[in-house]
């Protein structure tokens, strides 16, 4: 009986080859989005994983010097002898490659290419010869070196290992450390630092990861995109399972009058559903590699440019995201068939065409109220949450709440179109839209979400960009950036600039703890340049007049924020002085705290400190003939000017690259939408042919019918346009001011793009009219015979 | 003459042996004809071709002079628009519409709208209670008088009836038929419905019967 029932289950895919590949599609399409979104994470984050890993940069706390300088061997060793567990490391690039030096016999655990156990490699590794570390990729851009090239998958992007010894060898730095790993465990018997060599600083391990924090900006705006994605593959998923079953109903009915138990059938579709869900998820994960491996270049150039993180070009296959993906697949497939199997178990064994309409009008009663809950707690949540993951949940609460009052909100724009509809073809038209939406409601959230999806990116991505860029524009406000190398040659500089320069602003600044948190306190000379350019969050009046008389600080938003420091509080900027707060300042993809005073009193508050850095303002033309005097009279090297157009320019372009990326996940996500889509209608052709063939029969076209049919789609997509548009705005504003306040302490503001809003509108009704121009095609094809057997065959 | 057949003949794409051969009548206006035949001897075939809703390979279906089998679908739809109505076994009705926006529909398409006259037939067939149900939630011969009124609303030439009483029991069926003629009657159109009841047929003022796709 078993085989019976499959064959029949299996003969109806057979019979209606489209409708199997839409059901495989869907889901494969829905898959492929999550995963391949998840693919881009997962890369990334493996990249840094494994920087973070070979340099033990993440894991173990550093001793590096104060000034900058080498650490002297003599130092190091006199560390050893003084009972501290140390390790040293040196670096610098040799060509285009990152080259770092370990010596494998002091490192911590799990530092360096070699794995522990496989001790035969040391030998090699501290030979004469020497051997370097990399990935393949890496290793062919290294300059010849005489050394052994070993090819390390392991090892991080556009780095290369090699013991202390060679690498001082290739670098020309004999005796010299940069810095110094710390054993987790050191002996309690040990000399202070302090004692030993006061001019070395130890940096506690948590802090020494600033590229993970910084780049989790990036991140999260991928995570969220995931999420987005997920919702969007989860609602095809949905659409085309329920399809199946509404297709096999009169199918499942006839086997269960034929005595077909109703265990058995719900076992036997099960476990089909289950074997399609793996194919399609298996076809899925590829699509989303592709996907993926295509955008993968970009993502790595946007976050190499930004945070100036390496992350690899080459993506592996990661178990974490192709069985996330295959899991998506199955779990979403379990989720629409539990409906489908409950509802499957309830059927009537009589086929009764009526009770349906009446259960779906419940059924959209139910939704509203869900709707409606969770749109209030999305809400309640804004107002009173707090916490990265509250504002999480605020935003799957409003994307479920967002989709699921679509059908009954659209159910009330097509009563309204109805009420108002004239002549007898119009009154149809509306009718029968009404008719058809609890079929094509799925398809309609997907292409909600995708849309809300991208107007909230877009958004989110578009208002960063604006506040970076105006923010560039008022931090780098100097035309041309100075560094000297000591004070002599900053003494050179500020002679050689004296009179031929606007203004010469000194950047002084140190490392102090402010209110208990890590911050940079700043001197900032009393010049037009910062008055003309700054903005502030908020300022007392006369924040620059009071400022100069030294009556007060400026502090960013992170300190603000994080120790709760608001206009006119006081802090704490040296021992015994205590100062208000003039004026809060927006400090963007900045994870510390700041503290500006004015030049004079930072002077005498740290003597000791002397500026190297200066910003010049002078006549934008004369910048490179400025550089190159600087060159040649100062004898400075060409890295230690940094033109401030360059910098923007390319700041400006590393924000098109994150762009691109978004931009194409958006288009993708749109297009999938609109692709589920026509699947449903596709699938809704065959079922809908007894609500067409009455109208066909009256007079009615099968091209003028077909018109009808694609005008229904285009208005079913602007109506849902013109809800996605408020979601996708409360996406942004809760992604802008609840998640990232909570994840990174600085409020976005917000800005609309009414004509990108247009253009996506724009796109998302040529999506819709697309999607169903072939379903139209091949009714206005249909041959008449197939709308007779209508009134000839029972249903 | 409102309507003429001559030779026509349908086969069925994928099949043989053709269902109609060499078909040739005419029908007047205000004839009212029975087809009979056994099951699968082609009388739904031969209602389509007339209703327009088909074409035949050959031969001539003429009404009111012209000849539908070289028109354009959009020919064919108008006339199925105005002149002529095809009233079908079962499944007539749209069902996202009331019954009182179905009766008015054809009529409306067809730019006959008369709501007095609409609302006259459906007090006639015994509707007035249900105008704003939907049809699902009718009896299958309320269904059906919701049919005879929709298609009798915009006063067509021709009515086409396939079986129309062929779900409903003896008694209903003989009420809907004496309505259904009385009102064809009224309007001067002509009638041709396909039957397999004798005690229909009879009632009828003349009698076609198909036997193997001819006339016999
Ligand atoms: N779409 C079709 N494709 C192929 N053959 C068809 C098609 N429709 C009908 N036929 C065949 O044409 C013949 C005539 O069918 P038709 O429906 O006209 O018969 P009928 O006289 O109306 O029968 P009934 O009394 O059962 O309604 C039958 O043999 C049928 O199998
Ligand atoms: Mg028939």
């Amino acid at each position: 009986m078993t085989w019976a029932i499959l064959t029949a289950l299996i003969g109806h895919w057979r019979r209606n080859p489209v409708q199997l590949f839409t059901l495989l599609a869907g889901l494969a399409l829905g898959t492929a989005l999550w995963s391949g979104v998840q693919a881009i994470n997962a890369e990334a984050r493996a990249s840094y994983d494994a920087a973070a890993a070979t340099l033990g940069e993440a894991r173990y706390a550093q001793i590096t010097s104060r000034s900058g300088e080498p650490i002297a061997q003599a130092t190091y060793i006199a560390l050893l002898r003084a009972g501290w567990v140390v390790s040293p490391v040196v670096e610098g690039k040799l060509g285009p490659v990152r080259l770092v030096g370990i010596d494998p016999l002091t490192a911590p655990a799990g530092v360096g290419p070699l794995p522990q156990g496989r001790g035969g490699d040391l030998a090699a590794f501290l030979s004469a010869r020497g051997q370097i570390f990399a990935r393949a990729a890496t290793l062919g851009t290294l300059p010849a070196t005489g050394a052994d090239l070993v090819a390390a998958p392991q090892v991080a992007p556009n780095t290369a290992l090699a013991d202390i010894g060679l690498v001082q060898r290739l670098l020309h730095r004999p005796d010299q450390i940069d810095r110094l790993l710390v054993a987790p465990d050191q002996p309690l018997t040990r000399r202070p630092l302090a004692e030993i060599a006061p001019d070395l600083t130890l940096t506690e391990a948590s802090e020494a990861n600033d590229v993970a924090k910084l780049t989790d900006s990036f991140h999260l705006n991928l995570t969220a995109f995931g999420l987005l994605s997920f919702a969007v593959g989860l609602f095809i998923v949905h659409g085309a399972i329920g399809l199946a079953f509404e297709q096999r109903r009169p199918m499942m009915r006839t086997l269960r009058a034929l005595g077909v138990p109703l265990g058995r059938l719900i076992a036997l579709v099960g476990l089909e559903l289950a074997g399609l869900a793996l194919l399609a998820g298996a076809l899925g994960v590829a699509l989303g590699y592709v996907v993926a491996a295509s955008l993968l270049p970009d993502v790595a150039a946007t976050l190499r440019g930004l945070y100036g993180a390496e992350v690899s070009g080459e993506l592996a296959l990661r178990p974490a995201w192709w069985l996330s993906g295959l899991a998506m697949a199955l779990g979403g497939t379990a989720v629409a068939a539990g409906g489908a199997l409950w509802s499957l178990a309830r059927m009537p064994l009589l086929a009764s065409g009526q009770p349906r309409a009446w259960a779906m009008a419940r059924r959209q009663r139910g939704q509203a109220v869900l709707a409606v809950a969770l749109m209030a707690l999305a809400g309640g949540l804004a107002l009173w949450g707090h916490g990265l993951l509250i504002g999480f949940v605020m935003l799957g609460a409003l994307l479920i709440g967002g989709a699921l009052a679509l059908p009954p909100l659209l159910a009330l724009g097509l009563r309204w179109g109805a009420a108002r509809a004239r002549g007898p073809l119009a009154q149809w038209f509306w009718a029968d839209t009404q008719q058809q939406l609890p079929g094509l409601s799925l398809a309609l959230m997907a292409l909600l979400l995708a849309m809300a999806a991208n107007v909230g990116v877009s958004t989110m991505v578009s208002s960063f960009r604006m506040t970076f860029t105006a923010f560039l524009d008022q931090r780098l406000a100097s035309e041309l950036y100075v560094t000297a190398s000591d004070e002599a040659q900053a003494r050179a500089v500020t002679d050689l600039v004296a009179g031929r320069v606007r203004a010469v602003l000194p950047i002084l600044s140190i490392d102090r703890t402010i209110a208990g948190l890590p911050a940079r306190v700043y001197g900032a000379r009393d010049d037009a340049t910062y008055r003309d350019n700054w903005r502030f969050l908020r300022a007392a009046p006369d924040v620059w007049d009071r400022l100069a008389r030294g009556e007060g600080v400026l502090i960013n938003e992170q300190l603000y924020r994080r120790a709760h420091l608001d206009l006119g509080a006081n802090v704490t900027v040296a021992p015994g002085l205590a100062l208000p707060v003039l004026g809060i300042y927006g400090d963007y993809g900045n994870p510390e705290g700041q503290v500006v005073l004015t030049e004079a009193l930072f002077r005498k508050l740290f003597p000791t400190v002397s500026a190297l850095r200066f910003g010049l303002r002078l006549d934008p033309a004369k910048t490179g003939a400025l550089r190159a005097e600087l060159h040649d009279k100062a004898g400075l090297p060409d890295s230690a000017t940094v033109d401030q157009a360059a910098i923007k320019a390319l700041s400006l372009g590393i924000f098109e690259r994150t762009f691109a990326v978004t931009t194409a996940l958006n288009i993708l996500t749109l297009a999938v939408a609109g692709f589920a889509m026509m699947m449903s209608l596709l699938t809704l052709a065959v079922l809908r042919l007894p609500q067409l063939a009455p109208v066909w029969a009256l007079g009615l076209t099968r091209a003028r019918l077909a018109l009808l049919e694609l005008v229904r789609a285009v208005v079913l997509a602007a109506l849902t346009g013109a809800l996605a548009l408020p979601l996708g705005l409360a996406l942004a504003w809760a992604l802008l001011s609840v998640v990232n306040v909570e994840a990174f302490g600085w409020l976005l503001p917000m800005y609309l793009f009414p004509l990108e809003y247009l253009r996506l509108g724009g796109l998302a009704l040529l999506a819709a009219a697309l999607a169903a121009a072939w379903p139209a095609w091949r009714l206005s094809r249909l041959p008449p015979t197939q709308l007779l057997g209508v009134f000839r065959n029972e249903r | 003459m409102l309507l003429d057949l001559r030779t026509v003949t349908k086969t069925y794409p994928g099949t043989e042996a053709p269902v109609l051969r060499a078909v040739s009548f005419s029908v007047a206006a205000g004839d009212r004809l029975a087809l009979t035949g056994e099951s699968g001897s082609g009388k739904s075939t031969l209602l389509h071709l007339i209703g327009g809703l088909d074409t035949a390979d050959s031969g001539v279906v003429a009404i009111e002079g012209s000849d539908l089998t070289p028109m354009h679908d959009a020919g064919r739809a108008a006339l199925r628009r105005g002149t002529v109505g095809v009233i079908f076994q079962q499944f007539n009705l749209i069902p996202s519409l009331t019954v009182a926006a179905n009766i008015a529909f054809q009529a409306r398409l067809a730019g006959r709208h008369d709501p007095d006259r609409a609302r006259a037939l459906a007090l006639r067939l015994g509707l007035g209670d249900h105008l704003h149900k939907y049809p699902e939630q009718l009896s299958g011969g309320q269904q059906q008088r919701v049919a005879i009124a929709r298609t009798l609303a915009p006063r067509p030439k021709l009515v086409l009836a396939d079986e129309p009483t062929g779900n409903l029991d003896e008694a209903t069926a003989d009420r809907v038929m004496d309505l259904m003629c009385e009102l064809v009657a009224e309007t001067g159109a002509g009638l041709i419905m396909a039957t397999h009841s004798e005690r229909l047929a009879g009632r009828m003022m003349r009698r076609l019967h198909l036997r193997s796709g001819q006339l016999a």
